[in-house]
């Protein structure tokens, strides 16, 4: 079987970590060879980061390049745009379509470019987005982005919501595990 | 038990199965996490020692006292930990020691992207390179007997995408390890040039027998393939990489033991491929040791000797080599150019008042490692410089002796705690010492941070989270010879432009430490956001000035991003017409 290639990327401080984590752990349980990789370090300061997940039958590179991903899940619309390159040809792009400005924009010396998603679409991306912070405020906190989109994504994956459940069990701490079992099922349309 | 690891996690493993007894290491991205998960079994000693010299002369004494220890840093704490390191090649070992280093190439969070292979060669001591967790458990836990065996300590060497990457780990169970006998060998552990001369040839032979050992261990590997016209020798991450891109396909020398080399391995290997490749990141190590051997091989012709390696590297250079590649990826198409988004400070983070203060009165700053290196990102290009753990401190007095009262006067240094006390204080002793009239700001916030929070010996508490002993820090600088020692607040910016200004005024040195915990401080509770009134706000964007993420410009007025901010109240003060508001302190 080929090797499936996911990115999970955003800006530092919204939990991609976390969410890599959840869908390593889900895949290897479904028998999946599974690389990681993760980043830590300055880059999570507030900067944009990106994590990989690979999984098929046997994996050999942790890491993900240039026309290879099969699935983009981000938390950042800029971040949608700045590694649509990695997308497969028939690729798809899931995203939030929250808007953090980082610094450049801040400062005034870059722009927040306009309808960003929509220029995806226009150039033939396949995007998926919605709003996953509204759920999340509404599961209890903001920082339950990662696991509404992850409830999100585990729709177009072939493992059963049980599962996924099940993995969150051993990733999150049982004192949010309420908060993110609400904010997955809201992400996943239930 | 299967379990997903983090290579660094399975090192932790691999060197508590294998019989650890003690750890002790500084944090340094991308190792600090083989320390962190040794923490956490409480049946052998761990410990955050203040610098990595230290780190790895307490695995050293733990070694004499007949115990398995190791110590884990990153690259550039080899660096540090470099002194004791080319002498323990001479003592050996009594109980096993290894000695884990993490190369940073692409230089994720580090300032440069040295290659540790080069300090196995000079110190003459067996580096183990694994490719992925699973061999980093296997390698980590074998370390220990081929470090007794041999009578070295062993270097382990791991890189970002080793240590930071998951794979299905098989963890066995602990091997019970009785101490050794302590006795005294005064040849063997007083290195005084008497006895020393009598070890460098204990050491030279010692090398002779890990080449043959070389030549048959789990470390290398061949596997040769159908296809003969070009091999490959490799070694970590980038063995991966060729994997990936040619599965089976291809004739591969994997090494694992990086120093010292098998010869005859690598001979017998090109002698059965027509064209050789040698892929390594970083530095021609392996490459210049095959060219040594008289063998022709392209290196660093095709992969450059800068940045990470990923399959596509290896897939553009054999096409541009004109040899076929399966499945070359094909894209949905290019991503648009868009704005960068550097790392940043938090919002709300400690530092940010008193680099506010800094370029508010156009100071000359001597940065240093931690967090607060984002001080040099816009808007606020707070620092002059950053060269490596406590070159502030010794370097602001070089600066200060060069150009004396032209700069003594608006030059400061700023170093945070964990660095302080890593190797910021024989620098104070410098300057106290050798008397320039040198300012240096202690950026307390009460924890390691960039690192992902780790304690520290001002922190109060020790690795495990129980108190322990807590440098006084005031005490400590007038200790160290400075008489004029004062805290302030860098939420309040009055206090610290008052401090500033004073200290740099007088004649003598001083120190300033600008204390307040970091915000992401589980026990720091972020207090109300802040709200701008847009009827008062006059869209002069001076509170924009300091860099808060939390802040925007909106239809020309400053908005407040209420997910973000934690309510410091810093860009209140800076507001001249009293439009943020909310909480006040």
């Amino acid at each position: 079987m080929k090797t499936t290639s996911v990115m999970i990327v955003g800006v530092g401080g919204q939990g991609s970590l976390l969410a890599s984590r959840l869908l390593g752990t889900v895949l290897t349980d479904e028998g999946y060879d599974v690389k990681v990789s993760e980043v830590h370090g300055m880059s999570q300061r507030g900067g944009s980061v990106v994590t990989y997940v690979r999984f098929g039958e046997k994996v050999y590179s942790p890491i993900v390049t240039e026309g290879e991903c099969d699935y983009i899940i981000s938390f950042e619309k800029l971040e949608a745009a700045r590694y649509a390159g990695c997308l497969r040809k028939g690729g798809k792009i899931i995203v939030n379509t929250q808007q953090i400005d980082p610094m450049p924009v801040i400062t005034g010396a870059a722009e927040y470019p306009e309808n960003i998603l929509e220029t995806l679409k226009a150039d033939g991306f396949d995007i998926d987005d919605f709003d996953a912070l509204t759920p999340a405020l509404e599961a209890g906190s903001a920082k339950a982005v990662n696991i509404v989109l992850m409830g999100h994504f585990a729709k177009f994956s072939s493992i059963a919501k049980d599962k996924w459940l099940a993995a969150m069990q051993k990733v999150i701490n049982p004192k949010f595990m309420e908060m993110n079992t609400i904010a997955f099922n809201k992400g996943f349309g239930e | 038990m299967k379990k997903l690891l983090i290579g660094n996690e399975a090192v932790a493993w691999g060197l508590y199965n294998g019989g650890l007894g003690l750890v002790s290491s500084y944090p340094g991205t991308p190792s600090t996490e083989i320390t962190e998960f040794l923490a956490k079994h409480d049946d052998i000693h761990s410990e955050w020692a203040p610098n990595e010299k230290v780190a790895t002369e307490v695995a050293f004494g733990a070694s004499l006292a007949g115990m398995r220890s190791a110590c884990a840093m990153k690259h550039v704490g080899l660096n540090v930990a470099a002194d004791p390191l080319f002498t323990l090649s001479y003592t050996g070992v009594t109980g096993g020691m290894v000695v884990c280093v993490a190369d940073d190439p692409a230089m994720h969070s580090s300032q440069n992207e040295q290659d540790s292979r080069h300090y196995a060669i000079a110190a003459k001591v067996p580096m183990l390179e694994p490719a992925d967790s699973a061999e980093a458990y296997e390698f980590a836990k074998s370390a220990f007997a081929l470090s007794e065996e041999y009578d070295t300590p062993v270097l382990l060497r791991m890189c970002t995408r080793i240590a930071h990457s998951q794979c299905v780990v098989d963890i066995g169970e602990r091997e019970n390890v009785p101490m050794k006998e302590y006795t005294r060998q005064p040849s063997k552990y007083i290195m005084m040039p008497g006895y020393a001369k009598q070890r460098h040839p204990v050491v030279e032979a010692r090398t002779e027998k890990l080449k043959a050992l070389a030549e048959n261990c789990m470390y290398n590997k061949v596997e040769m393939a159908e296809n003969r016209e070009f091999g490959i020798i490799t070694s970590g991450c980038s063995y991966l990489y060729v994997k990936e891109v040619f599965g089976d396909s291809v004739s591969v020398l994997k090494i694992g033991m990086p120093n010292p080399l098998p010869e005859k391995m690598i001979r017998d290997f090109a002698a059965q491929v027509k064209k050789l490749y040698v892929i390594e990141e970083l530095d021609p190590i392996l490459e210049n040791h095959i060219r040594a051997l008289g063998i022709e091989v392209i290196g660093k012709g095709l992969f450059s000797p800068i940045g990470e390696f990923s399959q596509k590297t290896i897939r553009d250079a054999f096409v541009a080599e004109g040899i076929a590649v399966p499945d070359i990826p094909e894209a949905q198409g290019t991503a648009p150019a868009v704005p960068g988004r550097p790392p940043m400070m938090c919002s709300g983070c400690p530092h940010r008042g008193m680099y506010y203060t800094l370029v508010k009165n156009h100071i000359t700053v001597l940065g240093d490692i931690g967090c607060y290196t984002l001080g040099a990102v816009a808007p606020l290009n707070a620092l002059d410089s950053t060269l490596c753990m406590g070159a502030s401190v010794s370097g602001i007095h070089g600066f200060n002796a060069a150009r004396g009262e032209e700069t003594e006067k608006k030059t400061v240094a700023v170093i945070g705690d964990s660095t302080f006390m890593h190797s910021g204080m024989t620098g104070l002793v410098n300057i106290a010492y050798n008397a320039t009239n040198s300012t240096v700001i202690i950026l307390d916030n009460s924890i390691t941070g960039m690192t992902g929070h780790q304690q520290n010996p001002t922190t109060g508490y020790n690795i495990k989270g129980d108190p322990a002993a807590k440098v006084d820090l005031e005490a400590l600088c007038k200790a160290l010879g400075i008489n004029r020692v004062r805290v302030v607040d860098p939420y309040d910016l009055k206090a610290c432009e008052e401090a500033v200004l004073e200290e740099l005024a007088v004649a003598e040195p001083s120190v300033i430490i600008s204390r307040r915990p970091c915000v992401l401080l589980k026990y720091v509770k972020p207090k109300a956001p802040l709200t701008v009134d847009r009827d008062k706000c006059r869209g002069c964007k001076k509170c924009m000035k300091m860099g808060c993420p939390s802040i925007s410009f909106k239809d020309g007025k400053a908005q407040i991003d209420k997910t973000l901010c934690v309510g410091c109240g810093v860009c209140s003060q800076l507001c001249a017409f009293g439009a943020i508001g909310g909480n006040a302190e």
